[in-house]
């Protein structure tokens, strides 16, 4: 099992640590409502070391990420960033990732921890033009500083102005005295805050700088169980649960990702499902009978015919209601409708609803 | 942690309290703190005669699902139902507010298998 550069922080602080995507990784330290209402309320700090980074520079950097993502990359000022995909032939998806324009001809590509491997296999694959790739993910922290104390407590240790940097724009600067430290205005938690890329030999420092700097705003460490609740209350996808290799971004609800202003791997058949339509699709929902659906459990329409499956469930801590997602025929999809979740052997009555479901205040 | 010595136990991490020919059910402060925050007590087998070992309920936490089985043979009367509302109890009170359910055990014998306190702590090594 691999380890992150701050392993040891975790177990000091007495994390319940456990294997995701082959890493060694802190899941909960205090609890998980606690740490999910410290990222909504005051500024958590998630340590996301095990995702994936590479780089792709050069000329023919644009043509081979146009090729192998959905969003247009073209688009994309220098010091911004775009959430996209990876689709496959089949109709399904390699990965979701983030790209950022470094430079002119310079991007990083940031991707799932469990489709390392895969995506670089991948994207070679299609690098006829031999762009030059560098997969720096064993060398490169990366800390989720989120909510909405995040500004107040990063500013002082930068100079980047966190303050006036948009939502998906970043900069390089020095941080902590490092110099050359990536920060994006990006997360997966919907609170706000901001994503740091850095050297894993400056791992431990910059951790430390960060909480001293928190301390009087509430900080605290807080794991990828947390981060579940807190990406699933907007609605965001996770790899492996909501998309895979099987599901296309059109059924679920990557549309607006996907554009067919240039080519793309398999870009015909996504072209031709947004034009005709999908026959089933990806909503979210909101439990009405008490009980909590999980991956897997099945969806029916109350008269025990199974029509789709969960993709992601749990209790919302925000919202305290229970809450999922799953695909469903579109004939189900629209707000309001009531499907059945299957649990145990209990059908429990559920509403379409739409995402996100947590609102900021 | 706290495990009472008034109290048996089992290696599915329930706590069992006697009082004449009825037992109360609850899970260990052990089992609480392995599950995190508990969301929901779903125990639909209330009015029910199970078997030791059968499961009479489920407890969920925010990330798992756990079944509970019941220490002893017997039918379950009741169920501690200040949990609907406040599910949390289990977690903060475990041997008190968190208690589960309350059975008549129909095996007297079934007793003597459970652990005690100091069998208990010694499963799970504390």
């Amino acid at each position: 099992m691999k380890s992150t550069p701050f392993e040891k922080i975790h177990q000091q602080l007495g994390a319940k640590m456990a294997e995701f995507a082959g890493y060694n990784m802190p899941i909960t330290y205090k609890g998980i409502n606690e740490e999910h209402n410290c990222v909504r309320n005051a500024v958590g700090v998630f340590d996301v070391s095990h995702m994936g980074e590479f780089i792709v520079r050069g000329e023919g950097a644009l043509d081979l990420i146009q090729r192998v993502t959905t969003n247009d990359v073209a688009v994309l000022a220098i010091n911004q960033a775009q959430y996209s995909c990876m689709p496959n032939n089949d109709g399904g998806i390699v990965d979701d990732l983030l790209v950022y324009r470094l430079s002119e001809n310079g991007y990083m590509l940031v991707v799932n921890a469990s489709n390392i491997d895969k995506d670089w296999n991948w994207i070679q694959q299609h690098n006829t033009a031999n762009v030059d790739m560098e997969n720096i993910s064993d060398k490169t922290a990366l800390l989720a500083v989120q909510g909405p104390k995040a500004t107040e407590v990063l500013q002082p240790l930068t100079d980047i102005n966190l303050k006036e940097m948009k939502y998906y724009h970043f900069a390089k600067g020095t941080f902590c005295g490092v110099e050359n430290v990536l920060i994006s205005a990006t997360g997966y938690t919907g609170a706000g805050g901001f994503e740091i890329y850095f050297d894993t030999k400056h791992a431990e420092m910059i951790w430390n700088k960060i909480f001293e700097s928190g301390a009087t705003s509430g900080i605290q460490a807080v794991g990828l169980a947390c981060r579940d609740t807190l990406r699933l209350e907007m609605g965001f996808c996770l790899y492996g649960n909501d998309i895979d290799d099987t599901t296309s971004p059109i059924e679920a609800g990557l549309g607006w990702i996907t554009k067919f202003t240039k080519d793309f791997t398999n870009r015909n058949n996504i072209e031709a499902q947004k034009k005709n339509g999908v026959t089933k699709k990806i909503v979210g929902f909101e439990m009405i009978d008490r009980g909590i659906p999980r991956h897997d459990y099945l969806i029916t329409d109350g008269n025990g015919n199974t029509i789709g499956k969960v993709t992601s469930g749990t209790q919302a801590p925000s919202l305290n209601k229970a809450i999922g997602m799953g695909y469903v025929p579109i004939e189900y999809s629209k707000t309001g409708i009531e499907i059945f979740i299957s649990v145990r052997d209990k059908q429990l009555k559920a509403q379409v609803v739409r995402i996100p479901f947590y609102k900021a205040k | 942690m706290n495990f009472p010595d008034n109290l048996r136990y089992t290696k599915d991490h329930e706590w069992v309290k006697i009082e004449g020919s009825t037992a109360f059910v609850g899970i260990t402060d052990f089992a609480q703190r392995e599950l995190g925050d508990i969301v929901f007590v779903d125990i639909p087998s209330v009015g029910k005669t199970l078997n030791h070992n059968e499961v009479f309920g489920t407890v969920e936490a925010v990330k798992t699902v756990s079944d509970l089985f019941l220490p002893l043979s017997g039918k379950i009367e009741s169920m501690n139902n200040g949990l609907d509302a406040a599910p949390e109890a289990v977690n903060k009170d475990p041997y008190g507010e968190g208690w589960m359910v309350k059975m008549t055990f129909s095996n007297a014998a079934e007793v003597e298998n459970l652990m005690t306190s100091e069998q208990y702590k010694a499963l799970i090594g504390e």
